[in-house]
């Protein structure tokens, strides 16, 4: 005993534990120190120019000229302004109307393609090329297909005889309006229906066997089985759907620049126009900071929808 | 509650055929298991007695009724899934009740008929629960609990308690045979355990690669199983077969590998000379005295006691066999014993056809 003894090192001093001491062994501190990176990066590249651009709306900032508080000018003039008003309208119009139309087709297309069938693989590789191709590629495609002259739309309803003249898509306001709607549904279809598809995926085929023993038709199925579980899924999807579709820009700037006459202009294209185009940096700003409110309503209408339900609370040991 | 009637059923899924012309008929009430290993159709036949496939050829009565076209609903069966499928977005109450309700069955009729399933199953204090927040065991009994709701003609099981631990799964046996002898609703259980099968069934119908194997009462197929693979399959330990020649002389004797020599008794006429199976089961192996003459002799390989019993693996002529023995030997790897099997339960069968010889 006292041999093996002789060749230990002699005990370390015994001192008071200090503060410094309980924080190197905190397991919080050094998740603070993890987390440090990731918060730096969104704060630089997200936080500061979201600040930036509130604070612009508060300033009567210019291109090339550095701006003074102002207060809340630039909103009582915004107020005032009927193209603003205009614009807010188009964007809720553009956005309820077209996410209701990709919600429907999108769960649609998810139930189709949730079926057995032939070329199943292919067919879903299929539908998501409209997601793919770059939207402003997609939205020349469509620029095209709505001219005025060379649509081939007005060309093929003139040779089946059903129109006379070319139809004018982009140059009359509710035409053009209908029109870049109908390209956003285009583009934002897939991303729907292959996000529901996955959900549709989770649900067991052992489920739809019970209800179908139990007398469920097709359609009960679908109300009782399918969509009650698809709920969580179907919030978190409209959700991004909503929230894409508000700030769209690309296909509007590409097809109309907000025309005819602002009939299509979006909150967002609207607010570039002032800002970059014509060069008011703080009314810009003001307007794409008036997008805030509606975009944390629908976060918030997804928050409540997005709430773990009762059914799905509880052990998890399945 | 109803017969079940199955006459030359088949079924191919495209150009495969997984089902060759299956005939069981089924008495009003009775318990029947269907056994086999995995592949063998027993499943996708329990799927087509509930409308879940279609029925390629032959035809399937439930009742007086063929049912081949008749849809799932309108063939008043209830099934439980082996992963339950309960509707996670359902109380107990509403998974019970959901038949009723697409019925538009009365509340109060619906209600009563919960109750009445919930206090056969010990239900009643988890009616407001939702699935999630259930044991396996409770799972279980909710599907149950769903499908006695219903008051079917027939109740379909597959492989119901193959997702629970070892010993829910006794458990959970029992008091689906109980419910069975209570409610005595014809019932017909699929599973791929054997001693689930000789445990619950009152008849047991063995597949294997699609065919019809064997039907009987459990200790019919233990004590007289038709072919080998039945003899194989029912009973754990499984039992032993020796490959050889069949020499018959007054009494008989089965020549086996390496000369080793077994008696047999009774055995079939003209069939001196015929290769045989030699089929004995591990419990009817007796210790003999070394020195007898009885029995062959076998070097010990592995000794696995599990309290009520000893099994002893043995190379017996160069075959691996299993004995099992109540009384507690002291054997010891290596260590060469004389097996003696007893010529009573012994089961001969044709090498080639693999059909039981002996009556």
């Amino acid at each position: 005993m006292s041999i093996a003894l002789q060749g230990a090192k002699p005990a370390r001093e015994i001192r008071e534990v200090t503060a410094w001491d309980r924080l190197k062994v905190n397991k919080n501190w050094l998740g603070a120190w993890f987390m440090l990176p990731a918060a730096a990066f969104l704060i630089l590249f997200l936080a500061y120019p979201l600040g930036l651009g509130v604070w612009l709306s508060f300033t009567d900032a210019r291109l090339g000229r550095e701006g003074v508080f102002v207060g809340l000018e630039n909103y009582d003039f915004l107020r005032d302004d009927p193209v603003f008003w205009l614009s807010v309208f188009n964007t809720i119009l553009y956005t309820t109307v077209a996410s209701i139309i990709k919600f429907a087709i999108g769960l649609y297309l998810a139930l189709l393609l949730n079926e057995n069938m032939p070329f199943k693989a292919i067919i879903r590789a299929v539908v998501l090329i409209p997601f793919i191709v770059p939207t402003v590629l997609s939205a020349i495609a469509f620029w095209w297909l709505f001219d005025p002259q060379f649509s081939i739309i007005s060309w093929s309803l003139k040779k089946m005889g059903l129109i006379t003249q070319n139809i004018d898509f982009l140059g009359d306001v509710w035409n053009a309006r209908w029109s870049v709607i109908f390209a956003n549904i285009w583009r934002g279809v897939p991303f729907v229906a292959i996000t529901l598809l996955a959900g549709l995926q989770t649900v067991s085929p052992s489920l739809y066997e019970a209800a179908t023993i139990d007398g469920a038709s097709p359609w009960q199925r679908f109300r009782f089985i399918t969509y009650p579980l698809l709920t969580p899924i179907i919030a978190v999807v409209m959700t991004f759907s909503v929230l894409f579709t508000f700030t769209d820009f690309q296909l509007i700037w590409v097809m109309t620049r907000g025309g005819p006459v602002n009939a299509t202009h979006l909150m967002a294209t609207f607010s570039y126009q002032r800002a970059i185009m014509s060069g008011y940096l703080g009314e810009g700003a003001a307007i794409a900071t008036a997008m805030i409110p509606f975009l944390l309503a629908a976060i918030m209408v997804s928050w409540f929808g997005l709430q773990r339900r009762k059914w799905q609370q509880g052990a998890d040991n399945d | 509650m109803a017969s079940v009637a199955i006459r030359d059923v088949r079924k191919a899924f495209g150009t495969t055929a997984v089902i060759h012309g299956v005939d069981i008929s089924i008495l009003d009430g009775e318990f029947v298991v269907l056994v086999g290993p995995s592949g063998c159709g027993k499943s996708t036949l329990l799927r087509m007695i509930a409308g879940l496939e279609n029925i390629t050829g032959g035809e399937i009565a439930i009742g007086d009724r063929v049912v081949n076209n008749v849809p799932p609903k309108e063939r008043d069966i209830a099934m439980v899934f082996q992963n339950y499928a309960l509707y996670p977005h359902m109380t107990v109450a509403d998974n019970m009740a959901f038949s009723m309700k697409l019925r538009k069955a009365p509340k109060e009729e619906i209600d009563a008929r919960v109750k009445r399933a919930a206090e056969i199953l010990g239900l009643n204090v988890l009616l407001e629960r939702y699935p999630r927040q259930l044991s396996g065991g409770q799972r279980q009994r909710v599907a149950m609990g769903r499908a006695i709701v219903r008051d079917p003609q027939v109740f379909l099981f597959d492989e119901p308690l193959s997702n629970l631990d070892a010993k829910l799964r006794v458990q959970m046996r029992t008091e689906i045979k109980e419910l069975h002898q209570r409610l005595k609703t014809t019932t017909v259980y699929v599973t791929h355990d054997q001693i689930e099968a000789m445990t619950m069934a009152d008849k047991i119908v063995v597949m294997h690669d699609g065919i019809v194997e064997q039907i009987g009462a459990p200790l019919e197929l233990y004590d007289k199983p038709a072919n080998v693979f039945v003899a194989g399959f029912i009973g754990s330990p499984a039992m032993n077969f020796l490959k050889g020649k069949l020499s018959v002389n007054g009494t008989g004797t089965f020549v086996g590998p390496q000369g080793v020599r077994l008696p047999v008794v009774n055995p079939p006429a003209g069939a001196n000379g015929t290769e045989v199976i030699y089929g004995i089961r591990p419990e009817h192996f007796t210790l003999a005295e070394d020195g007898s003459g009885e029995g062959a002799e076998a070097e010990i390989i592995v000794i696995e006691p599990t309290g009520s019993e000893t099994q002893v693996f043995a190379n017996l002529g160069g075959e691996e066999v299993v004995a099992v023995f109540r009384e507690r030997h002291q054997f010891k790897p290596g260590e060469k014993i004389r097996l003696r099997p007893d010529p009573q339960y012994v089961h001969l069968f044709d090498a080639t056809t693999g059909k039981r010889l002996n009556a």
